[in-house]
């Protein structure tokens, strides 16, 4: 059985996504929704690292329940510059670059969502099937919302 | 006929009508001091424009100015009655300071100039730009205070004519939340509601929707039922103790930022208790499952400690929205504007939808209206959205409008939602938007985090036009300023919030050389010579009413149709409630009769976002979701808001309005009566609050949150605990004449903070995290209005009330004029 190995690379990726989510929020302040949702959104990634650690137990593995932080300090500095050059025309085109690594990164998280959930059916697990249930949606509309953003934004910056 | 000072009673005479009886008639009267009604040399019909309630008025002209105001017995909307803002308003017109000639910038001021320069200008900066980068350099903010004819020429304009996706109103900032709502729930904007349920329901439900002040007449209406036999009982949600919480039964007031939390709570009350129709959900709906689960995280001890309401308050109102029989459900912006402002305005409908309360009479919901026009600008393509409730998604429907526009449908952008103004502001920031077109309203004032914005406008890459009729703060800063008509000095039609259609005829004309700005827009079209797919011109109207004939059959067969109006129909009766056409002559009181929506996936305006995300949902998700189109239960768990109280800002700040003066009082505050009335800005606090500050009434106080601080003096009122109140409307052209502040802020949107609503993408202006500190101890108290939700907790030594010609004629009448309902 390799569901342990399953749910330490789903612990490493939603770590990642979190982190992603993180630091592209921070990157933007200046674009409100992108500073506000990621932070939000990376709250859900957060929640579902505690989530794999807790069912983790199970498998017999030692999952770090919290989510890795930032460093409070180099985030500030990442705010102020991204206040400073948030009035020049590249970081526009950095910001696609971004929503685009969200959405290959949510899109990694959510097939190994997918496969986790295929073992727990196969092995009739309801605890970690449930758990899948629970975080993969919230996965699906990380997604759909860089998937969003892009082409919402893609027009504007690829046409100025 | 009675004499009354409608400053110091807003509301005026009690008419007392019961259950299914029908209102009575009061026409009020208030005209130029010294003029009698048989003085007058011609009434000439219209509606207000100063609210949103869509009262039916007529102008009195005497000598070729507008001298007064008289409500119309016959229309369905107010039947005679009218508001303070309707009856003193008028005067606004006649201000001295009205603009009367182009302006342009030369050498850093603004100078007179005519309009063949001005629109020279405009024009040759539009094709330099369409040239250098095409028409994502240009985008249009528009208003909630022109007519539909003008909002439909913008949109056609800018829409099918540039191509620009950067189309928005200022009604982004009031009721974005109502036209997302609705579309979340019914698949499409459009009232399930109608003034009339008022006088059949017998449970109301407000909702942040403090009706006493934003809708004067339909509270006087509400009034007169609570004064008749059988009154409805009043549920109210609101943080301040205003006068729609002084009737209420109970009246919930939840701490700022909280709404969805307060809406499961009730939700759980009422499906916990089996308050629900099981048939209606089964026949009607879609989502129900989902919702009984999601509220179970809601029992009312959690959802009081979330909100700091006492859980026997939550059951209270649970008990009386569920065991209602004839419910109307009213929101406004204490959901529109604050911490999910779409997911808490849905659970709104969620309670009418579970309860079978739709399309019955007194069973309603009004997502309201903040503008008189506001319905228009959503319908007519002002607010960026398709013309007709059409669906930018949906690739027939857009096919469809280009048909109706004769052009390739290629030419209208239909690639992603459009443009918010908030993302336009962005844009302009990052110099992608290059030339801005304001037309009827106020940024510099009205938006968000105001340094920031004024940074954005001030910049010199930004080429600005302004389209107004005063030197507002916004046009202090632009390269073109455009002197417009208003209403009374021009023709047109617009729409309230229950769908009410009212012809606004020109009764005078515009001062100097200022123009409808109905001939603005085709002045522009033409010049820039706009063309259709077989090179007619695009903008095929002339006038007034060539252009609504040309909004009718954009209409046709969209839920907003108004096929079967004319100017003609319009004149001498009552407004006519859309949809309109062939099968309904004479209108339609009621929408969603026997659970039939507008939500089928090949109809709807919209299929939906997600709630938290805001991402539009794809087409095969909402088919796959809603294929026979029923009515949408979307459930939505409780989040905090982005700004919460922290020790250096322990109070949350909310802003708002004050019945005697509408937006950045542009109008109202040209009215003697009204500015007198709410002169100067105030901050609201509770008594304890003020205790634990050392505060006494009248002193003067510094608000402070992260993006700036306001002075005011302090009105001590029924605000819970916590929470400070600051009215939105004052900022800087009557104080020194600049549009920013000369040391102290005034304008409330100095503090506000940038975010918005995912969904609907209307700004939070209820939550943000302040601290107060006093500046001065006071000689007077505030001069806050008394009769309103700023009254105070404890006498002060003086009543609001008017000046010696503040009276109105009040002249209730027994039997109605006819045409009403």
């Amino acid at each position: 059985m390799k569901i342990d190995l399953a749910l330490e690379e789903l612990h490493r990726s939603e770590n990642d996504l979190a982190h992603e989510l993180l630091q592209v929020s921070e990157r933007h302040k200046v674009d409100h929704e992108i500073y506000h949702l990621g932070r939000d959104l990376a709250r859900w990634s957060q929640r579902h690292v505690r989530e794999i650690a807790d069912v983790g137990k199970n498998y017999g593995l030692d999952l770090d329940p919290e989510p890795e932080d930032e460093a409070g300090l180099a985030e500030r500095l990442r705010e102020k510059g991204a206040e400073l050059i948030g009035r020049r025309g590249n970081p526009a085109l950095l910001l696609l670059r971004d929503l685009r690594e969200i959405y290959m990164k949510a899109s990694g998280v959510s097939v190994d969502w997918e496969l986790l959930a295929q073992a727990a059916q196969g092995i009739k697990h309801t605890d970690l099937l449930d758990v899948t249930k629970r975080c993969h949606p919230d996965t699906l509309r990380q997604m759909r919302w860089a998937n969003a953003k892009l082409k919402e934004s893609a027009t504007q910056i690829l046409v100025t | 006929m009675t004499r009354k000072d409608r400053i110091a009673e807003p509301w005026g005479t009690r008419t007392p009508y019961g259950p299914g009886e029908e209102w009575p008639v009061r026409v009020d009267t208030h005209l130029d001091e010294g003029l009698a009604p048989e003085g007058v040399d011609r009434w000439v019909q219209t509606a207000s424009i100063l609210h949103s309630n869509g009262d039916a008025l007529d102008i009195a002209v005497k000598d070729g100015r507008i001298a007064g105001v008289r409500g119309r017995a016959g229309d369905r909307v107010n039947h005679g009655r009218l508001g303070p803002k309707d009856l003193y308003g008028w005067q606004a017109n006649n201000s001295a300071d009205r603009l009367t000639k182009p302006l342009v910038r030369e050498g850093g001021k603004l100078v007179e100039t005519d309009w063949d320069t001005a629109m020279s200008r405009i024009v040759k900066r539009t094709n330099e730009l369409l040239a250098e980068q095409g028409s994502s350099a240009i985008g249009f903010y528009t208003t909630g205070q022109l007519f539909a004819e003008e909002y439909y020429t913008l949109g056609v304009v800018a829409h099918g004519g540039l191509g620009t996706n950067h189309v928005d109103g200022n009604t982004r900032l009031c009721t974005a939340t109502a036209a997302a709502a609705l579309k979340e729930s019914f698949g499409c904007d459009g009232q399930p509601g109608s003034y009339t349920d008022v006088d059949h329901a017998d449970v109301i439900a407000l909702y942040g929707h403090n009706m006493a002040e934003t809708q004067t007449v339909l509270w006087a209406r509400v009034l007169d039922r609570l004064a008749g036999a059988n009154p409805p009982k009043i549920v109210c949600v609101d943080p301040r103790s205003t006068p729609v919480a002084r009737a209420a039964t109970v009246h919930l007031a939840p701490r700022p930022g909280t709404n969805v939390a307060l809406m499961n709570g009730l939700l759980h009350e009422i499906i916990a208790n089996g308050w629900v129709d099981s048939d209606y959900i089964e026949a009607h709906t879609v989502g129900y499952d989902e919702l009984t689960m999601r509220v179970q995280e809601y029992p009312p001890d959690v959802v009081a400690r979330i909100c700091d309401v006492p859980e026997e308050k939550i059951r209270d109102a649970a008990r009386i929205i569920g065991q209602a029989e004839r419910l109307l459900s009213t929101v406004l912006q204490g959901f529109y504007q604050s911490n999910q402002a779409t997911a808490a305005s849905v659970q709104v409908n969620n309670i009418n939808i579970i309860r079978g309360m739709l399309g019955k009479p007194g069973c309603g919901i009004l997502q309201m209206n903040g503008q008189p026009t506001a319905q228009n600008t959503r319908e007519c393509g002002g607010d960026g959205d398709l013309p007709g409730f059409r669906n930018w998604s949906n690739d027939e429907h857009v096919k469809d409008l280009a048909r109706v526009w004769n052009v390739d449908p290629m030419e209208i952008p239909h690639y992603s939602p459009p443009t918010h103004v908030m993302q336009m502001m962005r844009y302009v920031e990052d110099g992608s938007i290059r030339m801005l077109w304001v037309s009827g309203t106020n940024p510099a004032v009205s938006l968000p985090e105001l340094a920031r914005v004024r940074s954005i406008l001030e910049q010199d890459r930004l080429f600005l036009v302004v389209q107004d009729i005063f030197l507002s703060e916004t046009a202090q800063l632009a390269d073109v300023v455009l002197p417009a008509a208003t209403w009374g000095e021009k023709t047109g039609t617009f729409t309230n919030v229950d769908r009410t259609v009212h012809l606004s005829e020109k009764a005078v004309d515009p001062p100097g050389e200022a123009k409808p700005d109905l001939d603005i827009f085709i002045d522009y079209a033409r010049r820039l010579d706009l063309k259709d797919k077989d090179g007619g011109p695009l903008v095929k109207w002339h006038d007034p009413e060539s252009a609504f004939e040309a909004w009718k059959e954009c209409t046709r067969g969209r839920p907003c149709d108004y096929t079967g109006l004319s100017y003609g129909k319009l004149r001498g009766g009552s407004g006519i409630q859309w949809p309109c056409n062939e099968e309904n002559p004479e209108g339609t009181e009621r929408i969603y009769v026997d659970g039939k929506f507008w939500s089928r996936p090949e109809y709807c305006e919209s299929y939906g976002r997600d709630l938290v995300t805001g991402a539009p949902l794809e087409p095969a998700e909402y088919k796959a979701l809603n294929p026979e189109g029923k009515a949408v239960i979307k459930a939505a768990g409780y989040l905090p808001p982005h700004e919460v109280p922290s020790r250096d800002y322990p109070l949350q700040l909310t802003t708002g309005r004050t019945l005697y003066h509408f937006h950045t009082r542009t109008k109202t505050a040209r009215a003697p009566e009204l500015q007198a009335a709410a002169p100067e800005v105030w901050v609201e606090m509770s008594a304890a609050d003020a205790e634990a500050y050392g505060i006494a009434e009248g002193d003067l106080a510094e608000i402070t949150t992260p993006r700036g601080s306001v002075r005011a003096q302090v009105r001590i009122s029924g605000i819970r605990d916590g929470v400070l109140f600051l009215p939105f409307h004052y900022g800087y052209w009557d104080n020194d004449g600049g549009h920013a502040p000369d040391g102290a802020g005034r304008a409330a949107n100095e503090l506000t903070i940038t975010d918005w609503d995912a969904a609907s993408k209307q700004p939070i202006f209820k939550t943000a995290a302040a601290r107060l500190k006093k500046i001065a101890s006071g000689d007077r108290p505030s001069s806050a209005p008394t009769t309103t939700g700023s009254a105070p907790v404890a006498p002060i030594g003086y009543e609001t009330a008017g000046s010696h010609n503040a009276g109105v004629d009040e002249d209730v009448r027994t039997t109605s004029g006819g045409g009403t309902r």
